[in-house]
């Protein structure tokens, strides 16, 4: 069965703009997995459940959603301190303020200081801001992380490079429910003078999950 | 401000879909914030017209959770949880 | 007693793992329409997302373990959509027999209008 992620052989020269080899999909034998899709597709087409159209554009707009959208948000709350009072209070709400539609994503943004560090997960399923941040990376949905980093937050946040003194105060936000989680990081030091769009280009995924911290490139 | 209401997750072992963590059943920690009322996972999940409960953000300790075995007790966890599967502990 | 706190294998906090495999990849096509299946049928009221986690938590530990993500998921659309009447069992096993009569690959198969 084709299970293995790590068997990419037949598409060596088949990288993804982002860098990431493709699933099999359209050159490989049909799975039993992808002939359901096409079947359940089609028969809720026709029976007028859903259209062609809407599926497309929900495809559409998974691919337009990214970290870039969260990254934006983080960058105006360092420039704005009134705009971060909002979002700590709001964040469902203060995301509008950017043109990010919120959709059925109720937020809660949490920031780091030189005191305390967040880092997000969800222990029960993979639960994430998908509309801020796009989908979710593998390693977010294994269990590794998901039953690791509840219990021992600071061995986790090593391996992905992250030593955090006893100082600083850990905070593991578990998504149970329905609020999804964005952490603020810290804005890094010498970054005074630099605007809005080169602040977010400092600010990646794994800083708003809470598994890096934001860096001065 | 008074001090924050503590509480302790039921310590209930049903079969089903549930949305309170094993590892947080019959421990005791403190309300962050209140959420507001959300309709029900433990009804959505079987297709009824579910219920509303309030959903709170409760705080715990890494030591009240794992004890000797916690990196630092002080570091703290935060999960949702429906007011059905939390218990009230009054002040002594 | 201890024993009689059933703990169900994808409520997996605190409990012993190895280490995280970082390596990621994008998704397919049929992945996302998969993904976008659900929001559309969900958001039309077929079912809950609370459905969806239902049916793979009651898929059990294997499933998790031997499929993918997607693979895991068009199965519990499926089945929330039985259960919420959207098409019979008879239409969707004719529905594949059809689909799989078209071609070898998922880019034939998946027909024309694509």
């Amino acid at each position: 069965m084709p299970h293995d992620h790590h068997d990419h052989s037949h598409e060596t020269d088949g990288l993804s703009p982002s860098g990431h080899p493709y699933q099999p999909d359209q050159d490989h034998k049909i799975t039993r997995w992808q002939t359901m899709e096409i079947a359940m597709r089609e028969l809720l087409i026709e029976k007028g459940i859903i259209t062609a159209a809407e599926i497309t554009a929900t495809v559409e707009q998974m691919d337009r959603r990214s970290p870039a959208d969260g990254a934006k948000v983080v960058a105006r709350a360092w420039v704005d301190p009134a705009f971060k009072a909002r979002l700590l209070e709001n964040g469902t709400e203060a995301i509008r303020e950017l043109g990010v539609e919120p959709g059925v994503l109720k937020l809660i943004a949490v920031e780091n200081t030189s005191a305390v560090h967040n880092v997000v997960v969800c222990t029960l399923c993979s639960c994430y801001p998908r509309n801020l941040l796009g989908l979710p990376p593998d390693w977010y949905k294994q269990r590794a992380y998901r039953s690791r980093v509840v219990k021992t937050p600071r061995k986790v946040l090593s391996e992905f490079g992250l030593e955090l003194p006893d100082s600083v105060q850990v905070r593991v936000h578990d998504s149970t429910a329905d609020m999804r989680y964005l952490v603020v990081p810290q804005r890094p030091d010498g970054t005074d003078g630099m605007d809005e769009t080169a602040l977010a280009d400092l600010v990646s995924r794994d800083a708003m999950i809470g598994v890096a911290v934001a860096r001065h490139l | 401000m008074g001090q924050p209401q503590r509480v302790r997750v039921k310590d209930w072992h049903p079969p089903g879909h549930i949305r309170a963590p094993h590892y947080l059943r019959g421990k005791t920690g403190e309300i962050e914030r209140e959420l507001g009322p959300f309709a029900n996972p433990e009804e959505l999940a079987y297709g009824h017209k579910a219920s509303r409960r309030r959903l709170l953000r409760v705080r715990f300790t890494m030591g009240e959770l794992w004890g000797a075995e916690a990196e630092n007790p002080a570091d703290i966890l935060e999960a949702e949880i429906y007011e059905h599967w939390l218990d009230p502990i009054n002040a002594t | 007693m201890e024993t009689d706190k059933i703990h169900r294998w994808h409520d997996m906090g605190g409990q012993p793992a190895g280490e995280i495999n970082r390596e990621e990849h994008d998704f397919a096509l049929w992945e996302k329409r998969v993904d976008a299946l659900q929001v559309l049928t969900s958001t039309k009221g077929y079912f809950t997302v609370d459905g969806l986690r239902r049916v793979l938590e009651d898929m059990g530990e294997e499933a998790f373990e031997t499929m993918t993500y997607y693979e895991r998921w068009v199965q519990s659309v499926n089945q929330n959509l039985l259960e919420a009447g959207a098409y019979t069992i008879a239409e969707l096993a004719e529905r594949m027999e059809q689909v799989q009569s078209r071609g070898e690959t998922y880019g034939e198969c998946a027909g024309p209008g694509e």
